[in-house]
C-alpha cells in the first residue's frame, strides 16, 4: 500500500486538483510518517507540525473557493537547517546558533511559502554544512533509511533521509562541495544542483559564498524540476543571483535524448571507485546509448587537483564568513570573559565543533600573510583551469557523466577520525561546484549490499533543461522503484 | 614536503580558543590535509587568472529605494545581551 507521503509531488498535485484528497490529509500523512520513523532516521532537528497543518488548511481553503494552486502548494517540504525561517529556530546544526530565531525568511522558502508550500520541519546537517555524513551535527547523527547502521551522506543528510523515508515529499538542501548530490546518491533519491546564481542565496547562512548552491531533493526528476521552478530566478537581495526570469523547468522533460552528446569522464571510473558503483554506471552508459545518446569519452585533467583546490578555497571563505559568530549580535556567548577579544575567543571555542574549527584554522592559515599566494591564490588559479576543462569538454559534449560518489553509504563512525578520507567522499561532486555548472544525481541501481548508487550528469551553465531531460529519460527507462526497507516496513 | 601549521598563532588570528588536546590533534590532522591541498602547487599556473566567482557579474545594483527593514527590537532580539537599544559587550578600552 502506498501512503500519501510516499507519492510523488506530481501525483499529489493531481489528487489535489481533482479534489480526491486535501492538503491537510497529505500533511497528516507526512507527519504520521515522521512520528513512525524519525526516532530511527533522526532526519529532523525540529518538526513544525502545527505550522504544516495551518499552511495545509490555507491551501484547502483556496481550493474550496475554486482558486488556482501553484505547483508547490500543499506538498510537504523539509528545509535544511541552514536556511533561515522567520520565527523558527535555525541552528546550522551548530551549538553556536542553538537558540537563533531568524527575523526573516530566506528567499527560497519565502517563494515557496507564498506559493502554498507546507513546511514539515527543519532537517539535520553537518555543522554549517561542513561534512559528508551528517555526523558533524552538534546534535545527533542522521541515519540512512536504507540501512540504519550507515550514514545518509552529507552535509544535507537530514533532508535526503527525510525524502527517502517519506517524511517529506521533497526538500531543499545546499550543495557546496556535493552536499546535495552525494546524500541523494547514498539515499536513493534525486538531488539537483542548479547553475550557481540561479537560486538566490539570500537567507542561506553562508559557508563558502562562491560555492554555496541552494539545491533540491525529490524522488523523481520531474518533482525536482517542479521544485526548482518554485525557487529559481533573479533576487535583488542577492548580488550574485543571475538575471533570469522564472520559468517552468518541467517543460520538455519527455522530449527524449536522441542525438544528445554525452561525455563519460574517463578518470572517474578508475581506481578508488567501488566495483558495484562502476558496473552500475557502466550499465547506465549502455542504457543512455540505447536511448539514442551519442556517447564519447572526455578527460578533465585538472579535476585531479579540484579536491585540493576546494579544500583551500572553501575553508578560506568559511573562515571569513564565520567571523560573524563573535558572541555579540546573536548566538552563543561565553560566560566570564574579561574583555572583548577573550569573549570572542571563548565563545567560538565553546560554540564550534571539531570540523568547523579545523576549517577555520586551515582557511585562516591559507589567507594569512606569507601563505596567501602559495595556497589561496594558487587554488583560485587551479579553479580557473578546472572551469577551462569543463568549457573545452562542452565544445564536444552537451552533458558530462560519471558516478556521483565513489562509494555507496558507509558505516557510521567509519571516517570520523580521518578528515581526509571523509573529504574524498566529495571527489566527483566538487568539480561542478567549482565550475558552477548544473549537475544532478539520479538513482541508477543498488550494490551487492542493497545500497543505492547515484549517476551524475553535469551540464552547461544555465542549461538545466538538458540535464533534467536526460535524467528524466534515464529514470523513466530504468524504472528504479525500490524503496528503503524502513519504508516497506511502515507502509506494509 | 612536511607542513607544520603554527596552530597557536593561526587560532589567535581566527579568535578561536583551543584546548591543549584540540591543539595537538588539529596540528596532526591539518598537516595531513595540507599535504594533500599542497598539490595545487604542482600545477603550472603562473599566467592563469584566478577565479573568485564561477559566474562573475559586475556592477550589480538595485534601485536605491527605502524598503522594509528590521526594527531595532527585531535586530536585538537574538543578542546575548542588550541594553538601551544597543548590543552590550565587555569593556573594550582600559580606563587610564
Amino acid at each position: 500500500m502506498t501512503e500519501l507521503c510516499d507519492r510523488t509531488a506530481e501525483e499529489l498535485q493531481g489528487l489535489l486538483a481533482s479534489g480526491e484528497v486535501g492538503a491537510v490529509e497529505i500533511a497528516e500523512s507526512s507527519l504520521a510518517r515522521i512520528e513512525a520513523v524519525d526516532e530511527k532516521t533522526k532526519s529532523f532537528l525540529e518538526v513544525t507540525g502545527d505550522l504544516a497543518l495551518e499552511q495545509a488548511r490555507q491551501v484547502d481553503e483556496r481550493r474550496a473557493k475554486g482558486q488556482g494552486l501553484w505547483a508547490v502548494a500543499g506538498i510537504p517540504l523539509a528545509l535544511k537547517d541552514v536556511l533561515c525561517t522567520k520565527g523558527i529556530t535555525t541552528t546550522c546544526g551548530s551549538k553556536i546558533l542553538e537558540s537563533y530565531v531568524p527575523p526573516y525568511d530566506c528567499t527560497a522558502w519565502s517563494r515557496l511559502r507564498y506559493g502554498g508550500g507546507v513546511l514539515v520541519g527543519k532537517t539535520n546537517c553537518d555543522e554549517f554544512a561542513m561534512g559528508s555524513s551528517t555526523e558533524n551535527s552538534a546534535y545527533f547523527p542522521t541515519r540512512n533509511p536504507w540501512n540504519l547502521e550507515t550514514v545518509p551522506g552529507g552535509s544535507s543528510g537530514g533532508s535526503a533521509a527525510a525524502v527517502a523515508a517519506g517524511e517529506a515529499v521533497w526538500a531543499l538542501g545546499t550543495d557546496t562541495g556535493g552536499s546535495v548530490r552525494q546524500p541523494a546518491s547514498l539515499c536513493g533519491i534525486v538531488g539537483f544542483k542548479p547553475t550557481y546564481g540561479l537560486v538566490s542565496r539570500y537567507g542561506l547562512i553562508a559557508f563558502a559564498s562562491s560555492l554555496d548552491h541552494v539545491s533540491t531533493f525529490s524522488r523523481t526528476v520531474r518533482d525536482g524540476a517542479a521544485l526548482l521552478s518554485g525557487i529559481a530566478g533573479k533576487d535583488p537581495m542577492d548580488a550574485t543571483s543571475l538575471p533570469t526570469e522564472p520559468r517552468d523547468y518541467t517543460a520538455g522533460l519527455a522530449d527524449g535524448i536522441k542525438g544528445l552528446r554525452i561525455g563519460v569522464v574517463r578518470e572517474w571510473l578508475g581506481e578508488g571507485v567501488e566495483p558495484g558503483v562502476r558496473s552500475a554506471v557502466e550499465a547506465s552508459i549502455e542504457r543512455l546509448a540505447g536511448l539514442g545518446a551519442e556517447i564519447g569519452e572526455v578527460a578533465l585533467p585538472h579535476t585531479d587537483y579540484a579536491l585540493s583546490a576546494y579544500y583551500l578555497i572553501a575553508p578560506a571563505e568559511c573562515s571569513s564568513n564565520l567571523a560573524r559568530y563573535d558572541g555579540v549580535r546573536y548566538g552563543h556567548r561565553a560566560e566570564g570573559a574579561t574583555d572583548v577579544v577573550d569573549l570572542n575567543m571563548r565563545t567560538r571555542g565553546e560554540g564550534f565543533g571539531d570540523e568547523v574549527k579545523r576549517r577555520i584554522i586551515l582557511g585562516t592559515y591559507s589567507l594569512s600573510a606569507g601563505y596567501y599566494d602559495a595556497y589561496y591564490g594558487q587554488a583560485q588559479k587551479v579553479r580557473t583551469l578546472v572551469i577551462k576543462d569543463f568549457n573545452e569538454a562542452y565544445e564536444r559534449f552537451d552533458l558530462l557523466l560519471g558516478p556521483t560518489s565513489p562509494t555507496t553509504a558507509f558505516r557510521l563512525g567509519e571516517k570520523t577520525d580521518d578528515p581526509l578520507s571523509m573529504y574524498l567522499a566529495d571527489i566527483f561532486t566538487i568539480p561542478a561546484d567549482l565550475a558552477g555548472v548544473p549537475a544532478i544525481s539520479v538513482p541508477c541501481g543498488v550494490d551487492e549490499k542493497g545500497l543505492p548508487i547515484g549517476l551524475q550528469l553535469m551540464g552547461k551553465h544555465l542549461d538545466e533543461s538538458t540535464v533534467l531531460r536526460a535524467a528524466n529519460t534515464f529514470e523513466k527507462d530504468l524504472g528504479f522503484s525500490q524503496r528503503p526497507p524502513l519504508v516497506e516496513e511502515v507502509a506494509a | 614536503m612536511p607542513v607544520e601549521i603554527d596552530v597557536d598563532h593561526v587560532a589567535r588570528l581566527a579568535r578561536l580558543a583551543l584546548t591543549d588536546e584540540e591543539r595537538e590533534r588539529f596540528r596532526e590532522q591539518l598537516a595531513l590535509i595540507l599535504e594533500h591541498a599542497e598539490r595545487v602547487r604542482e600545477v603550472a599556473a603562473a599566467d592563469v587568472e584566478p577565479t573568485a566567482h564561477p559566474v562573475p557579474q559586475k556592477n550589480v545594483f538595485r534601485d536605491d529605494e527605502p524598503g522594509e527593514c528590521l526594527t531595532q527590537e527585531e535586530a536585538l532580539a537574538n543578542a546575548p545581551e542588550a541594553e538601551d537599544g544597543r548590543f552590550k559587550v565587555p569593556k573594550v578600552i582600559e580606563a587610564e
